[in-house]
């Protein structure tokens, strides 16, 4: 008889309907080389234990649904082979930072709320507002590149589970939400920064990031929301010295 | 709904290695720090007079400070390169469309440093 390889996956689980302490629960899956951390989930689902609850959804990196901490790292279940941890144990967690459900499904209701909070569309002041006959707001290629890197934002949210100050203090606006609100303060033709400043520049927002750096090395899709935060101080500061300059002035 | 939420642990910051060497690049801040009061008191001292200039140079040779200068440059290395690999987070260059690389910005960064350095070796040795 053919012996087939196994790897050992110990799942958190959480079920408040029935014990309201969370515990780890072992299981043993087949091996194989091309299975992500999400089949063997899904194997586990479908073929030993019916009871788990997780998100997922396209499979291939670009819905952000299925984050999950690997082995203490953030890590999308889709993109993380099993083969990295050939050998040895998987742990899967939810999300770290993020209060949990059941299982490994996280409330991000907190982070939606965030999301909406920096005001994530183009604003127009109301003088240079026009009427849509008159056609789109133009841009240049290079006025593009500027906040392009900031668009890719998939919101899985891994970078808030990187980020220890989020997990310290959940107030703390996070690296998604502030690199979304430089992808509009940087766009030529949006006039809303000074808007999003109030959330932006206020504790909560970029002054409290201490720049860690984790948020930018677990991000899928290269965002950088460390850069984000770290230029977003750079405009603050800027900013304060300009109105201490000329008071009397007023910044885009 | 009743949610769980895991609690943070006092030493979260040795819980993952890169957790750590922030918390590490944060404390060598104060050595850095430490070293700019220290350069401050050693120009004070300077304006003093051939006198204080003398006494000044021998405490310098003395082993506590010889010690203490040991111990302070690795820290203040570490404040340094850590921060130097950090600045094209803070520096975004583009021209035209295309985005300097940040490897590039690190490099001027250690040039900077390198001229820097030889034009204070220069002003002291005056070679």
């Amino acid at each position: 008889m053919k012996v087939t390889e196994t790897i050992e996956i110990e799942i958190f689980r959480y079920l408040p309907d029935k014990d309201n302490e969370p515990f780890f629960k072992s299981y043993k899956v087949p091996y194989r080389e091309d299975w992500v951390v999400l089949d063997a989930i899904n194997y586990i689902k479908d073929e030993i234990d019916g009871t788990i609850s997780y998100r997922w959804s396209c499979r291939m990196g670009v819905c952000g649904s299925c984050g999950m901490m690997v082995n203490g790292e953030p890590k999308l279940a889709c993109s993380t082979f099993l083969k990295e941890y050939r050998l040895g144990k998987i742990r899967v967690e939810p999300l770290q930072g993020f209060p949990v459900e059941r299982d490994l499904i996280i409330d991000i209701n907190d982070f939606m709320e965030k999301l909406k909070a920096v005001k994530p569309y183009i604003l127009r002041k109301e003088e240079d507002e026009k009427p849509i006959e008159e056609g789109e707001y133009l841009q240049s290629p290079a006025e593009l590149a500027r906040y392009k890197q900031y668009t890719l934002c998939i919101n899985c949210m891994l970078c808030y589970a990187a980020c220890p100050i989020y997990s310290l203090n959940s107030e703390f606006i996070g690296p998604a939400a502030i690199a979304l609100a430089q992808r509009y303060n940087l766009d030529s033709r949006d006039q809303g920064r000074n808007h999003r400043q109030e959330m932006i520049a206020s504790h909560e927002g970029i002054w409290e990031c201490t720049f860690v750096g984790e948020c930018s090395v677990v991000c899928p899709k290269d965002v950088d929301p460390a850069a984000a935060i770290q230029r977003a101080k750079v405009s603050s500061t800027i900013d304060w010295f300009m109105n201490m300059i000329m008071p009397l002035s007023k910044t885009k | 709904m009743t949610t769980y939420r895991k609690p943070v642990s006092n030493t979260w910051w040795l819980e993952r290695k890169q957790y750590f060497f922030f918390v590490i690049r944060e404390l060598t801040s104060i050595f850095v720090a430490g070293y700019c009061l220290f350069l401050l008191f050693i120009i004070s001292e300077i304006g003093d007079g051939q006198e204080k200039y003398t006494l000044l140079i021998l405490s310098l040779k003395s082993p506590i400070s010889l010690v203490l200068h040991f111990i302070s440059l690795p820290f203040i290395l570490y404040h340094t390169i850590t921060w130097f690999n950090l600045t094209p987070k803070i520096m975004k260059l583009q021209i035209g469309e295309e985005i300097i690389s940040e490897k590039l910005i690190i490099g001027l960064v250690y040039i900077s440093w390198g001229i820097l350095s030889l034009m204070i070796f220069w002003l002291i040795l005056g070679v």
